[in-house]
């Protein structure tokens, strides 16, 4: 008898679970071998639930040692390279030609990799000792904003995708990203990977749906600190600026081609921090010996 | 009134389970979800009922009790605060000239293990102090050895000492450790007819806290004795409510078991210390539009 392949339901991501959308609904995407997947049409709800575990997951993950955050995000690159294959055959199917989707991966990976590295590391490079003129010992430090809402790549599947989470969580944020609508597959196959790396349930929360309707939801949130939109629309940029001005959240567009080796650094984390700075009383300059 | 405790309805876990399923259905929206956040949060006895509480947190307590969020015009005070004997005179103070209670536990709460002799002179030090309110709880030992009869006369004797001080007594039936709706029903019953003006799940020192089953079970009590006799008893559920929408379902629930009467905090009464934040919460979503932050809201 002919065995019927099992398939995969493609849901959501939200604090470490895969529930469906609140909302009941979903829109067709067809796939190069014929099939069509039924993808989650995420609401404002979904969006909703997502702010709250993130928020809910906030104070654990940058509360967390710099250096165990990047062992985990190194967990991730470990998890994709071994789910290679099926990313491959994936993103076959969302149009990448053999070479372009091992590429696409490979990159993916490595970036990852390259942001484990800095999880313990831009702190020091971006701290300073400040000279000050007055009997205190003068320092700013930087700090994670909080939850950052993020408008995935349209245009790649995956790599637009980590090389925004990376950096985001690398330095203690946590996140929710609404996925490429037109290329939705391996995000959630991506949250799959996220949920069996030892990231805390809720530091990454992956949705899948329309920017149209959800922009303004994202961008008005008041408990976002920050929004990124990786893509161009004009109109909705202006949306998310005006929104964003509820709570002065941080607004980014990063419209870039992540394929470029160029667009990763440690800038994409300072990005999403704040600088505390914290003066602390000593005995006087220059008596105590201190030369700041 | 002789009534004999043993022949209390038993209850049908299932049923009530389903009904319960049912009020969490409804849905609430607009004008009349507002109207049913503000009433929650008159609704609540602010609780803090900590080994490590002082004057200082007390005060900031009270000053969240009667003006909840400083930055919303227009909304009520909550119903009362709820905190140790010993703090009594101190939120007494810190609430003058506002119309919030003082809730005080008493008989040795939490287990409520201790003489006759100490529980009522606790109640009575607390009712010197000024409590409004008494919470005491009963002996959940002597309960389910059967004993009623011991339980019905502690709350009778407590009830007493209110009186002269006309004092309104709630009874904590800790619903988690007498476990069965049946054993709850009868509780119930034992308190009701004790003289209690309030019935109340739990003391919220537990794990297992007030739930909507064992909310249903007590509530069909009530409406039982008030058809019998008219007099109506509050009901307090406490411990574990701390979402809005959970506290609407309650107030579902409480408006198709007993009807309009009751809407009102004079007979029902949330116990709660972390609801009040996600009331303000929900209340500036509908009011804004926009979903609100806790940076906001003030954190006690």
């Amino acid at each position: 008898m002919e065995r019927i392949e099992v398939l995969k339901t493609y849901k959501i991501f939200i604090g470490g679970q895969f529930p469906r959308t609140e909302s009941g609904r979903y829109y067709p995407l067809k796939l190069k071998n014929n099939m069509t997947v039924n993808v989650s049409l995420s609401s404002r709800k979904d969006f909703r639930n997502s702010v709250i575990a993130a928020r809910g997951a906030f104070s654990g993950w940058s509360a967390r040692a710099a250096f165990n955050r990047g062992q985990i995000l190194y967990r991730i690159a470990e998890m994709l390279e071994g789910r290679k294959e099926q990313f491959l055959e994936e993103l076959k199917q969302l149009g990448y030609t053999a070479s372009s989707a091992k590429k696409e991966i490979e990159q993916s990976i490595d970036r990852l990799v390259y942001y484990a590295g800095w999880c313990d590391k831009y702190q020091q490079l971006f701290s300073a000792v400040n000279p000050v003129a007055s009997s205190h010992f003068n320092f700013s430090v930087p700090e994670p904003m909080g939850v950052v809402a993020i408008m995935a790549d349209e245009s790649t599947a995956l790599l637009g995708l980590v090389s925004v989470i990376a950096p985001c969580i690398a330095g203690g944020n946590t996140c929710i990203v609404l996925a490429s609508e037109s290329k939705p597959t391996c995000a959630i196959t991506f949250a799959e990977v996220i949920a069996t790396s030892d990231v805390p349930g809720g530091v990454v929360n992956i949705v899948t749906g329309n920017r149209k309707e959800l922009h303004a939801h994202f961008s008005s949130h008041m408990d976002v600190n920050a929004i990124i939109n990786c893509n161009s629309e004009k109109d909705f940029n202006k949306t998310i600026g005006e929104n964003a001005s509820l709570n002065v959240k941080r607004v980014f567009t990063w419209n870039k081609n992540w394929a470029d080796e160029n667009e990763q650094g440690p800038y994409y984390i300072t990005d999403l921090q704040e600088i505390k700075t914290t003066w602390h009383p000593i005995e006087n300059i220059g008596v105590s010996g201190i030369k700041y | 009134m002789a009534y004999d405790f043993k022949n209390s309805p038993v209850i049908d876990q299932v049923g009530i389970e389903e009904r319960v399923a049912r009020f969490n259905t409804r849905s609430i929206k607009k004008g009349s979800k507002v109207q049913a956040l503000k009433l929650a949060l008159n609704m609540i006895d602010l609780t803090t009922l900590e080994g490590k509480d002082t004057e200082g947190k007390v005060r900031q307590m009270c000053y969240k009790a009667i003006h909840p969020h400083i930055a919303m015009p227009g909304l009520p005070s909550t119903a009362a605060v709820c905190v140790y004997p010993t703090m009594v005179k101190t939120a007494k103070d810190a609430l003058k000239g506002s119309s919030v209670k003082v809730a005080s536990v008493s008989t040795a709460f939490p287990s409520g293990n201790s003489t006759m002799q100490i529980k009522l002179l606790d109640t009575k030090f607390a009712l010197d102090n000024g409590a409004d309110e008494i919470d005491m709880v009963i002996s959940r030992g002597e309960f389910l050895k059967g004993n009623y009869n011991f339980v019905f006369d502690e709350i009778a004797s407590i009830k007493e000492l209110c009186k002269k001080y006309d004092t309104r007594l709630k009874v904590i039936f800790e619903t988690g450790e007498i476990s069965t709706l049946d054993n709850v029903r009868r509780a119930s019953d034992i308190a009701i007819y004790a003289g209690a003006d309030f019935i109340k799940t739990s003391t919220g020192k537990i794990g297992v806290a007030a739930t909507m089953p064992v909310t249903l079970v007590m509530l069909d009590a009530i409406k039982d004795y008030y058809f019998k006799t008219g007099i109506m008893v509050g009901m307090k559920p406490a411990g574990g409510i701390s979402a809005a929408k959970g506290a609407l379902q309650y107030l579902v629930m409480l408006h198709e078991t007993l009807g309009n009467a009751w809407l009102d905090n004079k007979w029902f009464r949330f116990g709660a210390s972390s609801l009040a934040n996600d009331l303000i919460l929900q209340l500036e979503k509908e009011v804004r539009g926009v979903y609100f932050s806790k940076d906001y809201i003030s954190v006690d």
